[in-house]
């Protein structure tokens, strides 16, 4: 075969390579999405069949839930606290600022709690996943698994898969609490706001749609962070800079799909 | 039962690099094949397909007249119960201790008792020379230590037919006759039928019944250690003599 002229390229009218870029990416991330949603009904379909590994499992949950606890409660802590600051001046303006607990309290149930969680853990949990998994395809262990006749999917993704999608709504939850612990201390002892007429509104405003919304949504990014982490880990190639770079591809990946995911569960589920 | 492998007209490229080109080549039951060949001229690769962690783009794998290479993934799995093999960089599961490395087939595939199970990794591990060293994780082991712990777990299961990729690579030579002599005597006790990848050509001799030359994504030669210390094949003549001239260029 030989190489087209140059002439040809250089005659392409402009706009032609951005749209053949962007046509490119987006072929290639449809692509990845179909091969993340088949390892997804692999997983699905492994979690039914024994054996079924409680001990790893509770390994994972350890891992990905009781680690992050501390980075959660730091961050909820100080995102409840600056909503504070920020939903009071605004509130201020029309003197709304005895409702803020609740608008705070929503806001962090419904949003802010499911997707800061869901960013902080890919970057903490679905890091190490890509990482460790990928490791292990890199020095054949992934292959060892095989020929020892252990189902990779089994072993590996359906522990995460699990524990990702039971301690996500439990951090989120998390999350949301400290940070009204942070907006309700930072209120009535910085910004002077009665502490009963704070509590009192705040029951007032949440309804248990804001609950559920928000666990569902934590739920599915438990889901997403286990999937791409370990997708990410077996698609790795070629040693430490191979994995160096899945670790990162899980975390954008992730955070991107998370992103995408809640606009859709918000937009389905209002 | 004993095993037998048939390979026909096996190929296999990675990208532009044509690493198999047409392999042909049959084990017996309870036969010990040993493959020579140079690095990089696809001995793993070869090895990968028997127990089908690589598809070929063309050719056929039987083993026991069933074919591997379309294989579903069920099946792929029962077929590697009856298999044992030992990775050239010994592939041990570093999140798990050498003991754990021996007993996960028993563990995964027995309904054995624990105590049943702690006893047969001990005497897997004295068998391969490393004794007491139940509680060590992978990372704590020296290479040669290592490749004698996936010796181990290939055998933990007493398996039908072993693979071996490199058996003897990295250990003194003591050590590695002492390895020799345990292929043997599994090969002697339990005729399971083998193939074993080896540069050594001291191991090759003592534990194959055959051998085959694996040189340009082909085997150009099988035949007994005799007839192939007697060959006059002047490629395996330069490499069963370790030599740098001959017609094999080494760049
Ligand atoms: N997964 C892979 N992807 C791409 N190329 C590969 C892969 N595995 C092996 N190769 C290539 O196939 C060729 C044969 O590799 P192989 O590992 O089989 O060599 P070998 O005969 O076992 O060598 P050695 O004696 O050094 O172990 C090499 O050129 C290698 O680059
Ligand atoms: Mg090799």
């Amino acid at each position: 075969m030989t190489p087209p002229p140059e002439t040809a390229v250089k005659r392409r009218p402009l706009l032609a390579r951005p749209v053949e870029g962007l046509g490119r990416l987006l072929t290639n991330f449809l692509s990845e999405f179909g091969a993340h949603l088949l390892l997804l009904f692999r997983t699905l379909r492994s979690c039914c069949w024994p054996p079924f590994r409680i001990r790893l499992t509770l390994r994972q949950m350890e891992i990905f839930g009781f680690n992050s606890i501390p980075v959660v409660l730091i961050t909820g802590g100080f995102t409840g606290a600056v909503l504070a600051l920020q939903t009071f001046t605004s509130f201020k303006r029309f003197n709304a600022e005895t409702m803020i607990g609740g608008v705070i309290a929503v806001t962090l149930l419904r949003e802010l709690g499911p997707v800061l969680t869901g960013l902080i853990v890919a970057g903490r949990a679905g890091s190490a996943m890509a990482a460790e998994i990928g490791t292990m395809n890199v020095t054949e262990q992934i292959d060892a698994l095989n020929v020892l006749a252990t189902d990779p999917v089994n072993y590996l993704v359906v522990p995460r898969f699990l524990a990702g999608t039971v301690m996500m709504p439990m951090l989120s939850t998390l999350f949301s609490a400290i940070g009204m612990v942070g907006s309700y201390v930072i209120s009535v002892s910085v910004l002077g706001t009665n502490p009963v007429t704070y509590m009192r509104q705040m029951w007032w405003f949440i309804e248990g749609e804001d609950i559920y919304t928000g666990l569902i949504k934590a739920c599915v990014f438990g889901v997403i962070i286990s999937i791409v982490g370990s997708y990410q880990g077996f698609i790795t190639q070629g040693g430490a800079e191979g994995v160096g770079r899945s670790t990162t591809r899980a975390v954008v990946l992730a955070s991107t799909f998370i992103l995408i995911f809640n606009y859709i569960l918000t937009a389905l589920l209002l | 039962m004993a095993v037998g492998i048939t390979i026909t007209d096996l190929h296999k490229s990675f990208g532009a690099n044509h690493v198999l080109r047409g392999v042909d080549l049959s084990v017996e039951q309870g036969e010990s094949l040993v493959v020579i060949g140079g690095s990089g001229s696809g001995k793993s690769v070869l090895i990968k397909h028997i127990i089908g962690l690589l598809k070929p783009d063309r050719g056929s794998i039987e083993v026991n007249g069933q074919e591997v290479t379309t294989m579903a993934e069920r099946e792929l799995k029962e077929l590697r119960k009856k298999f044992g093999m030992l990775f050239q960089a010994a592939a041990l599961f570093d999140s798990l201790t050498v003991g754990e490395n021996v007993a996960f087939p028993l563990v995964e595939h027995t309904r054995a008792r624990r105590s049943e199970i702690a006893e047969r990794v001990r005497e897997t591990l004295t068998l391969v020379g490393l004794p007491d060293t139940e509680h060590l994780y992978p990372a704590e082991l020296s290479g040669g230590m290592k490749k004698r712990v996936g010796l181990a777990r290939a055998l933990a299961m007493e398996p039908e037919v072993i693979l071996y990729d490199e058996p003897t690579t990295g250990l003194d030579p003591i050590m590695a006759d002492a390895i020799n002599d345990l292929i043997v005597e599994m090969r002697e006790r339990l005729a399971i039928t083998s193939i074993a990848i080896t540069h050594d050509m001291v191991s090759a001799y003592k534990i194959g019944h055959r051998l085959a030359m694996l040189y340009q994504g082909e085997i150009i030669f099988t035949g007994t250690p005799q007839e192939c210390k007697n060959t006059d094949d002047p490629m395996v003549r330069q490499f069963i003599t370790g030599s740098s001239v001959g017609p094999i260029t080494s760049v």
